[in-house]
């Protein structure tokens, strides 16, 4: 079919998933973007959010936090540090993220570097506003 | 001659040996499926990762904006040996080939004027080392409480070493582990994951031109210290297939040897206790002739 594209997603630890697929709504360090086929290749770094995953089969949803996206002629491979299907998130999974994200903000700010502490905190509030995202 | 009753001791304690030398080869066999499963799994990240980062530091590599962990510090007078061994023994030569290569390189290094410091990662390889480079040692991970490796070690580690690198504590890191081929071979290796050398790819991506977003940079920035975690990682799993590789075959051996053993002695026990009827019958023939 002319109209779907190979997705490959990857942790580490497994490769949790690897179908075809109309589109994938990625969350881009710099926004949200919805890849295609026929898309434009383009290597984008993620931050922690949802990645959002069409197939003719159905649709399914990813938490992801770190790594990257890559696009080119074939499909779209994510390549995650974590990634855990929706279904089998729970609140505490996130209570550890943000108590991960908190940890760093506060060990930023000791440090002096505005930028890291800006990432943090945006890393934090990234997190918080997944949890309410998603109604936990 | 030893008497019977101490052969026949011997005997026992020979036959308890093999029986847990044997359970400990089936332990490491059903050990060693699951960390090749593991390692296996982990590969197509490994070779993604490793496919990217090659495009990436190919086209930003030469400039002078690369990030210090790709382009290095500009010199090579520290180096960090990363040794990554097992938290147990009996696993055969395992510990000792990965402690025998980074003794060398570290003799090669010092050899030059360089500076050597070495970090390790399991137990048994801090105790081989510690007689030689004891006085090198800049830190030690313990990985024994844990059953089963996980990403978030390899984690731990690189932002132990990233955070050394920072510091200034090093300029070049180079990590041994031992790679897996199959059950009777593994080969001791050293990578250098600091600054990163990613090997080409087989051309796959090489026609497409990507966008970036962010920035190649930025990108380059955030993915490098993930790359010394990847690295660190895939070579934690190929040391634990490897382990328990060794170990399963350490074992084999050992329980053949101990059967070899057994036969060896059963027939002395045989024999000797042959010899002692024999002398009681001679005994009471000689008596009853001399009536």
């Amino acid at each position: 079919m002319a109209n779907t594209m190979q997705f490959d997603l990857v942790s580490p630890e497994r490769s949790l998933a690897s179908l075809s697929v109309t589109a994938v709504q990625i969350p881009g360090a710099d926004g949200d973007m919805t890849a295609m086929p026929d898309h434009a290749p383009t290597i984008t770094t993620l931050r922690p959010g949802l990645l959002k995953v069409e197939a003719p089969e159905g649709a399914s949803e990813y938490l992801v936090t770190g790594g990257f996206a890559q696009i080119n002629g074939d499909g779209l491979s994510v390549l995650a540090e974590k990634a855990i299907p929706v279904a089998e998130v729970t609140r505490s999974h996130l209570d550890d993220l943000i108590a991960e994200a908190r940890a760093s903000h506060d060990a930023a700010k000791e440090g002096d570097d505005q930028t890291i502490v800006d990432d943090a905190a945006k890393l934090l509030a990234d997190m918080e506003a997944l949890g309410t995202h998603m109604s936990l | 001659m030893p008497n019977l009753k101490d052969l026949k001791n011997r005997i026992e304690s020979v036959k308890s040996t093999r029986k847990i030398t044997k359970a400990m080869q089936m332990v490491a066999a059903a050990k060693l499926r699951r960390a090749q499963e593991s390692a296996e799994a982990s590969r197509p990240y490994a070779e993604r990762f490793n496919a990217v980062m090659a495009g990436l530091a190919a086209s930003v590599g030469g400039s002078d904006s690369a990030p210090k962990l790709l382009r290095g510090t500009g010199s090579d007078d520290v180096h960090l040996l990363v040794v990554m061994t097992a938290e147990r023994g009996l696993c055969g030569g395992f510990n000792s080939n990965i402690a025998k290569l980074a003794r060398q390189k570290a003799e090669e290094l010092r050899l030059k004027g360089k500076t050597v410091k070495v970090l390790t990662v399991g137990k048994k390889g801090r105790d081989a080392l510690k007689r030689d480079l004891g006085d090198l040692f800049v830190g030690h991970v313990d990985l024994s409480e844990f059953k089963r490796i996980g990403y978030t070690n390899a984690q731990d580690i690189a932002k132990d070493i990233l955070s050394r690198f920072d510091g200034g504590e090093f300029d070049v890191a180079t990590i041994f582990y031992s790679k897996f081929v199959n059950v009777v071979t593994q080969i001791p290796t050293a990578q250098q994951v600091i600054p990163a050398s990613f090997e080409e790819t087989e051309g796959d991506d090489s026609g497409a031109v990507f966008d970036y977003e962010p920035s190649e940079e930025a990108i380059l920035a955030d993915l490098l210290p993930k790359g010394v975690a990847t690295a660190i990682f895939s070579a934690l799993l190929e040391n634990g297939a490897s382990e328990q590789g060794a170990r399963m075959s350490a074992m084999d051996n050992a329980t053949r040897n101990a059967g070899e053993m057994i036969d060896k002695l059963t027939i002395q026990f045989n024999r000797s206790r042959q010899a002692v009827i024999t002398n009681e019958l001679i005994e009471i023939i000689s008596g009853a002739e001399a009536l």
